[in-house]
């Protein structure tokens, strides 16, 4: 289980109520067959006015590439303190990606929004991808990517 | 040192390399094929233009790219689902699918990754890093061996695998630098260990916050030609703060969507431009012609790596087996060796045998760790040196000339020079006259003068064996096999006897031309490949040491034929003479480069007598394009030993004999071929002036004959015999 509490905590500016209360949530992205190389995907939290609040997970290795992650690399400018420790590999076409990390119940019913930006090489880079409000009632419904992610899941 | 650079390299990366050079070459069709199939751009057309059509016929539109080949792609998202396709720039109308080759994508991953990610793509560098040292090693290698860069592609001369290496490897060897030095270039760039990553725009400080500008308006689309234009990502729909981000060849913009207006601009960086004409280079994308062309050229490397591997085989088959040699501090005899390839190594190890038997104490060192002082018994020093290219040192001779000017006094012991290379080469044995000079002028005793071998000729070895025997007051037999030679079994189909009236019986030997495998025939190895003036060794029973005869016919002709003299107590000589149709002998080729007519339109002055005539009658066998051949032929009495006498004469109805003159030394007045070619001194010095080639073949007196002829001959137009030699147009086959 990787704990992205601190990370959240320390890498933002934001203070969020309550910390000590978290909970494990899973975190599943299906990829849908979409004839390509393995995908890049940030995970990240904006709140309820659309201000970067912190990443929770970078699927693909080469901060090169981070670039094509655009909406994530405009929040971040690409800064890797962001995603220190929460980098893994890039996710291939019709793979799964599953994280359990423990967020703070403050997260949920607050405004927030979980947003993956998905880039492909050689292929349309698609930021926004899937953007989903996180909240109680939710939790559990897959919801439908744009391109390359065919559901994601959180609970 | 260069040597071991190419060979080990070249050795443990030859299947990645081959992996590498294959799914490379097969990748370079596509950028080509990519643009063959791209639809025709349209002359003078703006991004704003080519955005606008596009736009018109694609609701939702998210980007546009223009690739390096042309082709035009738009992706969009239009009622919840995403679309592609490539797109007409003329009608913005859709013509095709923009989905990736998934052939080109595996052979992609192939070709950088070995299907193994960060893994596969350090082992793919470690064999574009292998490629670059083998292509650096190889071109010094090339051009030791043709003695000089600007030498680079002079005629090669040697084994058919060697040149077949040398002949690729040449013309192949910038391609593959290219690629290998782009390609890791490219894993740099991907690592991050280069400062090449995008820099992207300051945000604008404001936008206009207004939406809805026709495309075809915006000034920041005009000012651009398609021809510049990479990429134009929309801004999203709805969002009034979200700008067009436009990529050119010349950098990145962000442009206002009410406006039409950049809004803030960062150039491409000097890294980022080095990157992409890298990239551009080692994929051929935007460059398909090249990339076809290194395709190509990626083809030779696996030719390049079995030829390689044949080569170094064959290198290790000619090392010499050395036993029971004396140490350095009791030897008798020192031998010092400077070779490149290590075929003196094999000239060094039949003569320490030869000097063993003769009850020698014998040491072979390579000539680099020369010391005298190391030698305190030694009676003799004998260096065996090579000519690499144009003179060079061999490798395991470097140093050696520095250490013996160094020395305070020369050695007590005196030395005795044999220099290895080739005639055809303007410094033939370059280096070892060098070390003789260098010995002289040391004031080191001299046991021998110098003599030199032609091409790894074993009878020249052999010969300078004897003088060397007469010099130690021993007999020294020296018969060199620079490898080990298979030899087949030949089957004696017909023979002509001469000369028996003459005391001197002779005899036409013609055996079958045994049939070579496939391997054989691509190699060259065995019967495959071999022409007259080659060699044909024959091991005569209850003997496992050869003996040489000069072939008189090529693998051509369909037959092996050479010509036998029956010496009195020959043991070979007497087998061959006593064989009868049907009757077969261990045999095998050995190529002789040095005595072959040559393919050029040049004339040929062939002198021989007796036996001498077999390569002779060879050349003008095989002299189908006629070029002048003018056979001045020893014999001793017409009507018994004319050996070849009807097929000279009908070869001479056909054209590929000009003229025949012989010489008969039998009868009132003696008359030798050196007296026919003094009598016809006038011709031969004119046709010699014309380019002429003189090729003798006989006895070691004919020849020393013909020698004293020719300086007669040729002083009043200025030529020597010796000024021939160092040409190449004078050679000899003596024995």
């Amino acid at each position: 289980m990787k704990s992205l509490l601190a990370t959240l905590a320390l890498t933002t500016a934001l203070t969020l109520p309550g910390l000590a209360m978290a909970r494990p949530v899973t975190l599943t992205t299906t990829m849908n067959a979409y004839g390509g190389d393995g995908a890049y995907l940030a995970l990240y939290v904006t709140d309820a006015s659309g201000a970067y609040v912190g990443s929770l997970w970078m699927a693909g290795g080469k901060s090169k590439y981070y670039e094509h992650l655009s909406d994530w690399y405009a929040a971040t400018g690409g800064d890797p303190a962001q995603i220190n420790g929460i980098t893994g590999a890039s996710v291939g076409a019709g793979r799964t990606l599953e994280i359990t990390l423990d967020l703070a119940d403050a997260l949920f019913d607050a405004g927030y929004t979980l947003h993956i930006d998905a880039a492909v090489e050689d292929l349309r880079d698609s930021p926004n991808e899937i953007a989903v409000p996180l909240t109680t009632a939710g939790a559990g419904t897959p919801v439908p990517g744009r391109r390359y992610i065919a559901n994601f899941t959180y609970k | 040192m260069i040597r071991a650079l190419h060979r080990w390299p070249g050795l443990l990366a030859f299947a990645l390399a081959t992996v590498l050079a294959l799914s490379g070459a097969a990748l370079s069709v596509f950028p080509a094929a990519e643009r063959l199939a791209a639809p025709a751009p349209v002359a003078g057309q703006t991004v704003a233009d080519l955005a606008a059509r596009v736009a018109a016929t694609h609701a939702g539109l998210e980007e546009i790219r223009r690739a390096p080949s042309g082709t035009i792609t738009a992706w969009w998202f239009d009622g919840g689902k995403p679309g592609s396709a490539v797109i007409d720039p003329a009608t913005g109308a859709d013509v095709g699918s923009a989905d990736p080759n998934p052939v080109e994508r595996w052979l992609t991953t192939l070709h950088r990754s070995l299907f193994l990610d960060d893994t596969g793509r350090l082992i793919s560098a470690a064999g574009a890093a292998a490629m670059l040292v083998l292509t650096l090693s190889g071109a010094a290698l090339v051009a030791r061996r043709v003695g000089g860069w600007q030498r680079w592609f002079t005629r090669l001369r040697g084994p058919l695998v060697g040149r077949i290496h040398v002949e690729i490897a040449r013309i192949a060897v910038v391609g593959l630098a290219l690629s290998a030095t782009t390609a890791l270039w490219m894993t740099a760039s991907t690592f991050d260990l280069l400062a090449d990553g995008p820099v992207r725009p300051a945000e604008p400080a404001a936008v206009s916050g207004q939406t809805g500008l026709d495309l075809s308006r915006m000034v920041a689309l005009h000012a651009v030609p398609v021809d510049s234009f990479r990429k134009l990502s929309f801004p999203y729909a709805g969002d009034t703060q979200d700008v067009f981000t436009l990529f050119t060849d010349t950098g990145t913009g962000l442009i206002d969507q009410g406006t039409g207006e950049v809004l803030s601009w960062s150039d491409l960086t000097a890294w980022q431009g080095v990157s992409e004409t890298i990239y551009m280079l080692h994929t051929g994308q935007g460059a398909a012609a090249l990339g076809l062309i290194l395709g190509l050229i990626a083809l030779s490397v696996p030719v390049l790596g079995v030829t390689g591997a044949l080569i170094w085989i064959a290198g290790r088959r000619g090392r010499p087996r050395l036993k029971g040699l004396a140490p350095a501090s009791r030897a008798q005899t020192v031998i010092l060796v400077g070779s490149e390839g290590g075929s003196t190594w094999g000239f060094a190890t039949t003569l320490a045998n030869a000097l063993q038997r003769a009850g020698q104490a014998v040491h072979v060192a390579p000539m680099s760790s020369f010391d005298p002082d190391r030698h305190p018994r030694a009676e003799r020093f004998l260096i065996l040196a090579a000519t690499y290219g144009d003179g060079i040192s061999p490798a395991s001779a470097k140093g050696f000339l520095e250490r013996l000017t160094r020395l305070s006094a020369p050695p007590k012991a005196p030395v005795a020079v044999l220099g290895f290379g080739d005639r055809s080469f303007p410094a033939f044995c370059a280096f070892a006259a060098t070390v003789e000079q260098a010995a002289r002028a040391k004031g080191w005793a001299m046991l021998l003068p110098m003599d030199m071998i032609d091409r790894q000729s074993p009878q020249d070895f052999s010969r300078w064996g004897r003088d060397l025997g007469a010099a130690l007051g021993v007999a020294l037999e020296l018969d060199h096999q620079p490898a080990r030679p298979a030899s087949e079994s030949l089957t004696l189909i017909a023979r002509r006897g001469y000369g028996a009236e003459v005391q001197a019986p002779t005899a036409i030997l013609r055996f079958a031309l045994p049939k070579a495998g496939l391997w054989a025939r691509l190699t060259g190895r065995g019967f495959a490949r071999f022409e007259a003036g080659d060699l044909l060794g024959i091991l005569p029973e209850g003997s496992t040491v050869p003996r040489f005869y000069s072939l008189a016919s090529g693998n051509r002709d369909g037959f092996v034929e050479i010509v036998v003299r029956k010496h009195p107590g020959g043991l070979c000589s007497g087998q061959l003479m006593a064989l009868q149709p049907g009757d077969s002998v261990q045999a095998f080729p050995r190529r002789n480069q040095g005595f072959h007519a040559g393919r050029g339109r040049a004339g040929l002055i062939l002198i021989g007598a007796g036996t001498g005539i077999g390569p002779l009658a060879g050349f003008v066998r095989a002299n189908t394009r006629r070029r002048p051949v003018h056979l001045f032929f020893g014999m001793r009495h017409p009507d018994s030993d004319f050996l070849y006498g009807d097929d000279l004469a009908g070869w001479q109805a056909e054209g590929r004999l000009s003229t025949l003159t012989t010489a008969v030394s039998r009868g009132a007045r003696p008359h030798y071929v050196q007296d026919a070619l003094r009598s016809e001194a006038a011709q031969v010095a004119e046709a010699i002036r014309h380019g002429a080639k003189v090729m003798v073949c006989g006895g070691r007196d004919m020849a020393h004959g013909v020698a004293q002829a020719l300086e007669d001959i040729l002083a009043p137009v200025g030529l020597t015999p010796a000024m021939l030699k160092a040409g190449g147009r004078y050679v000899e086959d003596v024995y």
